[in-house]
């Protein structure tokens, strides 16, 4: 038997790895958008606090 | 690895392979009737929600399928039907099926609990539950009333689908499940009758083997009579209308004379025409179920446009 470069079992394990790739690219996208979905739904605002001063999301003292 | 002979490679999965082991033509009707049950309910539920919830409900469901072929296999090996699933076939061993199934049970309930609510989570838990524990290790192999009882884990998927919009249970979901629930029976002992010898040869306690195929006759004429009132009674809740509720009396009327037809034949009649009439009923069985479904959905579009509905 010739050694081929690409075997047969190459191919399968290329659609194996592609499947799994497709499949989380995905679901990631999918968890992404789930997750703007929900933040946005609660009607606050998107952006979070982060290690940097926000003034707009502190409130003002009166 | 250390183990590179050939025979290892030629085994070697694709992802085809994998993906069968979810059963993906039960999961389409998964799908379907899940998101029936989403759609009609009265709560409306934002698309990206209402997608992930149905991709979780179906992963579920296919998880549940996995665990079935990992614990069947044996059996699977045995049935010609089902000799060219993927661990039977040699394709994907049966430890890979269980980690396979297991991992998707966790990570489906786990998401769906997050996307929808919780009471949908533990309802499709408890389904995954029901279809990979109570029927596939408990009752089909030692009870001939098998499929009867493990209808109920395909009946599920629309009652999550409406807790999913809902947060709750109402009698509109539970007949939703009802109809599934005794759908099932006539339907699957319609087939055992005319696939003869596969489950005789597995060892599986269907009531065509245990208790004779009149009995099973005679059992499709009394589950199809009491699957009746369940498919009408649903057209007369908030979510049926007088499309669905006329659409329903007919294909009714259709399936009840089926199933007379196959109570009143013995086996030389049956032979005699290869099994028409039971054939005949089963794909009926199909279309019924469908349609009953997409006539709920064609209820809900209508009460869109302020029309349908009682």
């Amino acid at each position: 038997m010739a050694i081929k470069a690409e075997h047969e079992i190459h191919k399968r394990r290329f659609s194996r790895n592609l499947g799994v790739g497709l499949a989380l690219t995905g679901f990631a996208a999918l968890m992404f958008a789930l997750s703007i979905v929900k933040i946005t739904s609660l009607g606050g605002p998107i952006q979070g606090f982060d290690h940097v001063a926000r003034p707009e999301l502190t409130e003002i003292v009166k | 690895m250390t183990d590179t002979n050939a025979s290892a490679f030629q085994h070697e999965a694709g992802f085809g392979d994998y993906f069968a082991l979810l059963k993906p033509r039960v999961m389409s009707l998964v799908i379907f009737t899940a998101f029936v049950g989403l759609l009609v309910a009265p709560v409306s539920v934002h698309p990206v929600i209402g997608l992930c919830s149905i991709l979780f409900i179906a992963i579920g469901a296919g998880a549940s399928g996995a665990l079935n072929m990992w614990w069947d296999a044996d059996i699977d090996a045995v049935m010609k039907r089902t000799a060219n699933r993927p661990v039977p076939a040699g394709r994907v061993t049966a430890d890979e099926a269980l980690a396979i199934g297991l991992a998707l049970s966790v990570m489906s309930v786990v998401f769906l609990a997050l996307a929808a609510n919780i009471l949908a989570a533990g309802l499709l838990a408890f389904t995954i539950f029901f279809y990979a524990v109570i029927y596939t290790m408990l009752l089909k192999r030692w009870t001939p009333q098998n499929i009867v009882i493990g209808g109920a884990a395909g009946a599920f998927p629309p009652m999550i689908g409406w807790a999913v919009a809902t947060g709750g249970v109402s009698l509109e979901s539970v007949l939703m499940f009802a109809l599934i629930f005794m759908w099932t029976p006539p339907h699957f002992w319609a087939l055992a009758l005319f696939m003869k010898g596969d489950y005789d040869k597995a060892r599986v306690p269907m009531l065509t083997v245990t208790h004779g195929r009149r009995v099973t006759r005679n059992h499709i004429l009394v589950y199809t009579v009491l699957l009746v009132p369940v498919a009408i009674g649903l057209g007369l809740t908030s979510i049926g209308g007088p499309v669905y509720l006329a659409a329903a009396v007919l294909m009714n009327a259709w399936f009840l004379k089926g199933a007379v037809d196959i109570w009143r034949r013995d086996e030389t009649a049956a032979d005699a025409d290869a099994y028409r009439t039971e054939k005949s009923v089963f794909r009926f069985s199909i279309l019924y179920l469908f349609l009953h479904f997409g006539m709920l959905l064609v209820e809900a579009t209508l009460r869109g446009f302020g029309l349908g509905g009682w």
